[in-house]
């Protein structure tokens, strides 16, 4: 089946996720779209499928124009999408699944499915039970479950979001031959990714998706570094590291090991020293997060050693990692952070965590118009934090911040806000490390893990590098990196200097 | 803000009408008169005195159980083991009253150490549901719900097992107590008991002065609105649920000891009437609200007292009040959906 896409256009709020997309995608071709995250490669897919309506464009099938209402709908043109995250399976045999969803009898002949079942895992050499059950299988299982249910169901356009990510290398192979056979067989497949080497491996065309827009596309044989331009380039405005020479340790990760829903992270070791700033970069979901999570007690690793200063803290509590100095904030600022239905005044309360029975308003009050004065909050401290926009409300998360801390954890601290908020942010937590605290932040804006790091780590599916100083990398080695490219230089280097 | 706040009055007045109106379609349906029946609760309400101290005397427990009920909301918690921790606090009281009774100690601290006890049995049953949750990973409506059927039962084996009365075993209960156990009341017909009504007063304002100004009110009500936030901000979230436990516990056991103590001077087998289900309804209906918690207790409570002459006088079921009630609660929480829709968020997708 062709595939046209015309002019597509999709806003959330005041983000545009698809800022007019067109495509042409032919049939019986293996399609990727390459994009870092929230590129808005998803939401196009899930326009494709039925999730989402667009607000204008056209989807062109075959010819002719349709739209697409609903999954059901789109199933019924042919259109199968396996998703990033896969739904919530629902603790079914295997062979019930497989049967759900498909139209017709109330009473499904289960003999004749489980034997088409056989037949079609056969075909792809898919090693599953129709008996067992869907919650025992991996990630890498499900997938091939569902694609054959897609099958089934007659798709002849298969569309897969990030289907790499969480299954192991031998079902990535596996993966990939079933996909070749199926577009040699005339089917359509349109692959989403953020991961180079996959899309380089698989894909007969590539078209490079960048804030919501399409920049470009390519085909074999691919120059990975015209891609990773495309991906990330951006106008860049270095303002030059002034970082203190770092003092003594003040988190030392030694042989950290992690382990998460789809992944796991081996054997992880730096330490950040007071007064400097360290990078976290990659895809999202490669496994910065629960790293930042074990520094800030919120994670337990399940081997290795966490110290704070001189103390092992391993297996402690955040609680008593805040007791130590710490501080932990979240990206999810209303989801993790703030809580929604009080007010400013009520959180510098909560979190000043002052003595007594009553709550001294009066003082609250002054603390609270103090901080909102000094960090530039626009709000009052009556007003609740959920009126306030994500740039004040990050200032609010700062303006939380304890007087004397060793230890700053942030997850994407400046995601969303505009450049003055994000300056503004940037100066305030230098203040802190000139006064000594150490600072660990994630960020996918690679400009910024660049601008503001003095060292960085990066991380690749659960893999993470030694702490590389930020000097001697540019845009194009990070976006590699982040992208899977460039590790075995990595590697050898790493034992160069071992 | 004055718009919304007009156009809330407004929502709120309908859900009463809608209320009313489906109450008398189910009496019309019932073939009763409808008219009759609502002045007939509104008499068997405020008509006498006697009905009037009567109102009183449901409102107490009331009053305790919903002042325990807005800890819990507040904490985000549906505890709707309220039942059993109720029935919990009149077991334990009327087990340090049997144990006390014969022992010759002044008669008024024996009564002080029934209700203590009282309480400390609701604190615990409470707990048992935190725990539950907590540790257990139970969510507190289901432990809840297991618990209240676990404490009926506990309180049916000692009514028909080890406390029934002697010769024979009955739905009546155990043996009442001596009138000198029993808590003073304001004449010797009545059951109403001052001193219980000032309690009840005293809980839900002092509910009110802790959800509202104190520390520990504000960290629950964090807690409430988002405990993982919460926990990052450096508050201990499971201790402060299981706090909120136990003090709802606390609530509810002193209404079960005031039942005990002051109304049926025994223990009997529906001991916490409902009370506690009724409580849930009215902490919602007063927006978990506890200044406005009181007033609609009462009107409860007047509407509970009121219909017990309905079978009497125009041979329908008591149970109208309930009805009407339920049907309140429900076109409440509706008419405040509907003011979010109309606010244009919780849509649902
Ligand atoms: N349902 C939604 N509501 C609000 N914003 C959304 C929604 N879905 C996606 N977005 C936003 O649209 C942008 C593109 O997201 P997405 O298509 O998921 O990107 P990608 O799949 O390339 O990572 C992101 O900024 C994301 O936050
Ligand atoms: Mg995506």
């Amino acid at each position: 089946m062709q595939i046209e896409l015309r002019d597509i256009r999709k806003t959330f709020g005041s983000v545009r996720a698809n800022a007019g997309i067109s495509l042409l995608i032919p049939p019986a071709s293996i399609q990727g779209i390459l994009g870092e995250n929230g590129a808005g490669k998803s939401t196009l897919m899930k326009i494709l499928s039925g999730f989402i309506l667009p607000d204008s464009g056209d989807i062109i099938m075959d010819g002719s124009r349709v739209v697409i209402h609903s999954p059901a709908d789109a199933i019924r043109r042919g259109v199968g999408m396996l998703h990033q995250d896969p739904l919530d399976f629902p603790p079914l045999k295997i062979l019930d699944d497989f049967i759900l969803g498909r139209r017709g009898a109330v009473f499904p002949d289960r003999r004749k499915a489980a034997r088409e079942f056989r037949q079609l895992a056969a075909q792809f050499d898919f090693d599953l039970d129709s008996e067992a059950y869907v919650d025992t299988l991996t990630v890498g299982e499900r997938q091939q479950l569902e694609i054959l249910r897609l099958l089934w169901f007659g798709a002849g356009v298969l569309i897969l979001d990030e289907p790499t990510t969480g299954i192991s290398q031998p079902q990535k192979e596996k993966l990939f031959a079933t996909l070749r056979k199926l577009a040699d067989q005339g089917m359509t497949i349109i692959f989403v990714s953020h991961k180079l080497e996959d899309v380089e491996l698989l894909c007969s065309r590539v078209a490079v998706f960048r804030q919501g827009e399409l920049v470009g596309s390519a085909e074999p044989p691919y120059e990975t570094k015209s891609l990773v331009r495309m991906m990330f380039s951006r106008d860049l405005a270095f303002t030059g590291r002034t970082s203190v020479p770092p003092g003594g340790p003040i988190l030392s990760l030694r042989g950290v090991s992690l382990e998460a829903l789809r992944l796991q992270i081996r054997d992880v070791s730096f330490e950040a020293r007071a007064g400097e700033v360290i990078g976290l970069a990659g895809m999202e979901g490669s496994g910065q997060s629960v790293l930042l999570s074990a520094c800030a007690g919120l994670a337990q690793p399940v081997s290795g050693r966490v110290r704070l200063g001189e103390n092992d803290v391993t297996g402690l509590s955040y609680h008593a990692f805040m007791k130590r100095g710490v501080a932990y904030l979240p990206a999810a600022r209303l989801e993790q952070g703030l809580v929604a239905g009080l007010s400013l005044a009520d959180h510098f309360i909560l979190s000043e965590g002052v003595g007594g029975i009553f709550i001294d308003r009066g003082r609250a009050q002054d603390l609270a118009s103090d901080r909102i004065r000094t960090y530039n909050i626009k709000g009052a401290p009556s007003h609740q934090v959920e009126s306030l926009s994500g740039g004040n409300q990050q200032r609010m998360l700062l303006a939380l911040l304890k007087e004397s801390l060793s230890l700053i954890l942030l997850e994407h601290p400046t995601r969303g806000l505009d450049i003055e908020s994000t300056l503004y942010i940037w100066s305030k937590l230098r203040e802190r490390c000139a006064q000594g605290a150490a600072i660990v932040f994630i960020s996918a804006d690679l400009d910024e893990v660049l601008q503001y790091s003095d060292r960085v780590l990066v991380f690749f599916s659960g893999r993470v590098s030694p702490p590389l100083p930020a000097e001697g990398l540019s845009v194009e080695k990070l976006g590699g990196l982040i992208g899977g490219k460039g590790w075995d230089v990595l590697a050898s280097a790493a034992v160069a200097h071992g | 803000m004055a718009k919304t706040r007009s156009s809330n009055a407004l929502l709120q007045g309908a859900a009463i009408v809608l209320a009313v109106l489906l109450t008398t379609l189910v009496l019309l349906a019932a073939k009763a008169p409808p008219f009759a029946a609502y002045a007939n609760i509104v008499l068997g309400a405020v008509g006498s005195w006697d009905v009037a101290a009567n109102v009183l005397v449901s409102w107490v427990p009331l009053l305790l159980v919903t002042a325990g009920l807005l800890i819990t909301f507040t904490a985000g918690l549906w505890n709707i083991g309220i039942e059993g921790q109720i029935t919990l606090g009149a077991i334990f009281t009327t087990w340090m009253l049997r144990g006390l009774q014969a022992s010759g100690l002044d008669p008024s601290l024996i009564i002080s150490m029934s209700i203590l006890a009282g309480m400390a049995g609701g604190a615990l049953w409470a707990l048992l549901a935190g725990a539950l949750k907590t540790f257990g990973g139970v969510n507190e409506i289901f432990g809840g719900l297991g618990l209240n059927f676990v404490a009926s039962a506990l309180n049916l084996w000692l009514i028909f097992g080890p406390w029934k009365r002697p010769g024979v075993a009955s739905m009546s209960g155990t043996v009442p107590f001596a009138p000198s156990l029993w808590l003073p009341t304001l004449t010797e017909q009545s059951r109403l008991s001052p001193s219980a009504l000032v309690i009840a007063l005293l809980a839900i304002v002092l509910v009110y002065l802790l959800l509202k100004g104190t520390y520990f009110g504000l960290r629950l009500k964090a807690v409430g609105k988002n405990p993982n936030s919460a926990y990052l901000l450096g508050v201990p979230t499971w201790q402060h649920m299981m706090i909120s436990f136990a003090l709802c516990g606390i609530f509810a056991g002193l209404a079960g000891a005031v039942q005990v103590t002051s109304v049926y001077h025994r223990l009997i087998p529906s001991i916490s009437s409902g009370y506690g289900y009724l409580g849930l309804m009215v902490a919602m209906l007063a927006g978990f609200n506890a200044a406005v918690a009181a007033p609609v207790a009462l009107f409860f409570a007047a509407l509970n007292v009121g219909s017990i002459q309905l079978p009497i006088v125009l041979r329908q079921d008591s149970s109208l009040a309930g009805v009407l009630q339920g049907t309140l609660v429900l076109f409440v929480l509706l008419m405040q959906g509907v003011r979010e829709r109309l606010a244009g968020k919780g849509l649902p997708q």
